[in-house]
């Protein structure tokens, strides 16, 4: 509506009567007319074009603070804006509401304990966080090389369900804020398929603390392996359909084509890994560039766009899934059996886990033997449990490709039985930073594709 | 480990002589960071294990001699030349190279950062793109150079990665600031100087970034306690985390 029509209103009254008649034009935005039921008021939006646009040096700049409880700012993210109108000046980012602390507990805990909190920093890609913890310490070990191979490989098979479970929650709270709420209630139900896997493999549908250093916490079964078969169909059928939902939804890409631009100097400058940078047509991926857990051996494409805009970064985010489950079967195939814990019984967690009649636990046989059988195997077991193992003194910077970006990894050992200092480098807080790049200049609604496009977890942002 | 008592390596009894003559006074001193007593971190003659009196020092990785290996020669060569080309000899610039577990690590003097990470950044040889942000460590004991500020960084072009670490006294917490040449430690930077109190000398606005802007004190400093409260289970109290006897 604009000023300078004349104020016709349709409508129907209650008792089914069309009405139509000259309004009085006081104030365009809260309009009333009589009725038989009495006075109805109209109050209604207006067309910032045709109000807001002030002379030169007229300009009134706002600030507007949004979040941390916002629904559209993806967690406890509080975004400071500077307005004039509805134009976005300036984007500040406050972050901080959701920082635990993980990293000073970490140094009062044992090193395999260190894998139950990282799993809990960035919380829809725990396997990641774990991964990329144990493989640092396993490198301060030097004890990469001795991985099983069957235990690098389920941390493949897991980590890549995982991207594509973290995939569909940033296409699924993407969606939401955006508008699309059946593309939020469709992402959610995928990746319920795929914490039920998580939940039916670890016993815990999040925070599993599954990779331990020196390989995984329990084996995965043949059971478990068809499980996993059957969901596979399934879940690439249902991803197509969220798919179908967007890719050429006109409205999707009227919210998401142009908007959120960082190009490859942009992304550079400001350490932006992960789709974000393949975004911009640069191929970076570190499962092939510096392969860890074996990636080298799997086939599997790295997705890019030059749109460097957040409708790429979207359908980067679609392609990665399908080349996820790719590498998911390739994995399952490659599963032989075999260890899924290092030898090294002075590293290796002594449990033998299995589930009994009151749930998940050590295993007869283990306690028998431990209880009745070897007094050593008790001590080792005690010993490697309260006092774990100790770290050879040193630093290492260990590198994954989580669904975000480069996950970094900075450990320091003194030698000692706990983490002198573990520092994440998570590539959400990075990446956050190019919020006011991407967003400077554009509507208010730009800035929510932004921050969805960038997909940042506050869990890992604040740690 | 962190609560123990500073004790420089002549108390600790270490043979430092052996080692004088190949390394300058303050290479030696970096590498020891500490001095561990006994197997248990019982201060109150609680342990009993018969360990008690062991002393053993804290010894990180020291400096590497080349050859590096890899391409660790050709990028330090490359380094030093384009240092020279900009009027800084290397061995002003970089007090040490350390080698370890197939990393390469510069120890950078802090008023040569910025001329350093420069020329990571530009020189064609080098093309390290990308600052993987920078994280503090917290070394009490080693007395002069308390502060650790490790920076990773990746070169996409040549695939490789190398570390800067530069060191401060915690009387004289002050680095300078790399946001001039890698934007993207800005936040980064500020969660260093939030947790650790490092001031990035030239930083935009260093201010802290995940703790309240009132908050006292640095909490990843080690001498920041971990806080908590008692556990009480079945009758029994167990005391916080950071009080816990521990094994080191």
């Amino acid at each position: 509506m604009s000023t300078d029509q004349s104020f016709v209103h349709q409508g129907v009254t209650d008792e089914g009567v069309v009405y139509e008649g000259e309004l009085p034009p006081e104030d365009p935005y809260a309009l009333s007319y009589e009725t038989g039921q009495g006075t109805v008021y109209t109050v209604s939006g207006g067309d910032w074009d045709s109000i807001s646009t002030p002379d030169e040096g007229e300009r009134e700049r706002i600030v507007v603070n949004m979040g941390p409880q916002h629904p559209s700012t993806h967690g406890v993210l509080r975004l400071i804006l500077e307005l004039e109108g509805e134009t976005v000046v300036d984007t500040r980012c406050g972050i901080g509401y959701l920082h635990t602390g993980i990293e000073k507990n970490m140094e009062f805990r044992s090193w395999t304990q260190g894998v139950t909190f990282v799993t809990r920093m960035d919380y829809l890609s725990p396997f990641f966080n774990e991964t990329a913890y144990c493989l640092g310490v396993e490198k301060l070990l030097g004890v990469t090389d001795q991985i099983p191979e069957r235990a690098s490989t389920i941390r493949v098979l897991m980590m890549e369900l995982n991207r594509v479970s973290s995939h569909l929650v940033a296409l699924a709270t993407g969606g939401m804020e955006l508008g699309a709420l059946t593309a939020m209630t469709f992402g959610f139900r995928e990746r319920e398929l795929i914490l039920d896997i998580f939940e039916m493999v670890t016993g815990l549908r999040m925070n599993s603390a599954f990779v331990r250093p020196g390989g995984v916490a329990q084996d995965i079964t043949d059971d478990q392996v068809a499980r996993i078969r059957e969901t596979l169909p399934l879940l690439r059928k249902r991803m197509k359909d969220t798919a179908d939902l967007l890719v050429d939804n006109a409205i999707w890409m009227g919210r998401t084509v142009g908007v959120g631009y960082l190009d490859l100097a942009g992304c550079m400058a400001l350490g932006v890994t992960g789709p974000i940078l393949r975004s911009t047509g640069l191929p970076h991926d570190l499962r092939k560039s510096q392969p860890y857990c074996g990636y080298e051996d799997y086939e599997f494409d790295i997705p890019t766009q030059d749109t460097c805009d957040a409708y790429g970064r979207f359908l980067i985010r679609v392609a990665e899934m399908q080349e996820s489950l790719k590498i998911v079967e390739q994995a399952l195939d490659r599963l032989r059996p075999g260890p899924v814990m290092i030898e090294d019984k002075k590293i290796a967690w002594p449990a033998r886990l299995s589930i009994g009649g009151d749930g998940q636990g050590n295993s007869p046989e283990h306690i028998k033997e431990i209880m009745s059988q070897s007094m050593e195997a008790l001590i080792h077991h005690f010993k490697l449990v309260t006092e774990g193992f100790t770290v050879p003194t040193g630093q290492v910077y260990s590198a994954i490709e989580s669904p975000r970006g480069e996950l970094g990894v900075h450990i320091v050992s003194d030698g000692g039985t706990r983490p002198y200092r573990v520092h994440y480098r998570d590539p959400s807080f990075n990446n956050l930073q190019a919020t006011a790049a991407m967003s400077n200049g554009s509507m208010i609604s730009d800035v929510i594709a932004a921050v969805a496009s960038i997909d940042p977890v506050m869990g890992g942002v604040d740690r | 480990m962190s609560d123990q008592q500073p004790v420089s390596p002549a108390e600790a009894g270490l043979e430092v002589a052996a080692t004088a003559t190949v390394m300058p006074e303050d290479v030696r001193e970096l590498e020891i960071i500490g001095v561990r007593h006994g197997a248990f971190s019982a201060q109150d003659g609680g342990d009993t294990s018969g360990f008690g009196g062991l002393v053993a020092p804290i010894v990180m990785p020291g400096p590497t001699e080349r050859p590096y290996g890899e391409w660790f020669d050709a990028a330090a060569d490359e380094i030093e030349l384009a240092l020279a080309d900009r009027g800084l000899p290397m061995s002003s610039a970089v007090e040490k190279v350390v080698v370890d577990r197939d990393e390469l690590t510069f120890v950078v003097r802090r008023e040569h950062l910025l001329p350093f990470v420069q020329v990571l950044r530009d020189e064609p040889a080098l093309r390290f793109e990308m600052c993987m942000g920078v994280n503090g460590v917290h070394y009490p004991s080693d007395q002069g150079r308390e502060l650790h500020a490790v920076y990773p960084f990746l070169s996409v072009t040549h695939n490789r990665r190398l570390r800067v670490e530069v060191t401060c006294p915690d009387g004289d917490a002050h680095i300078p600031s790399i946001v001039s040449v890698y934007p993207a430690n800005d936040w980064h930077e500020r969660e260093t100087y939030d947790f650790f109190g490092i001031v990035f000398d030239g930083h935009p606005a260093l201010t802290r970034i995940e703790m309240p802007d009132d908050w006292p004190g640095h909490p990843q400093r080690k001498d920041y306690p971990l806080g908590g409260i008692p556990v009480e289970y079945k009758g029994a109290e167990v005391p916080p985390p950071d009080q816990r006897r521990a094994y080191t």
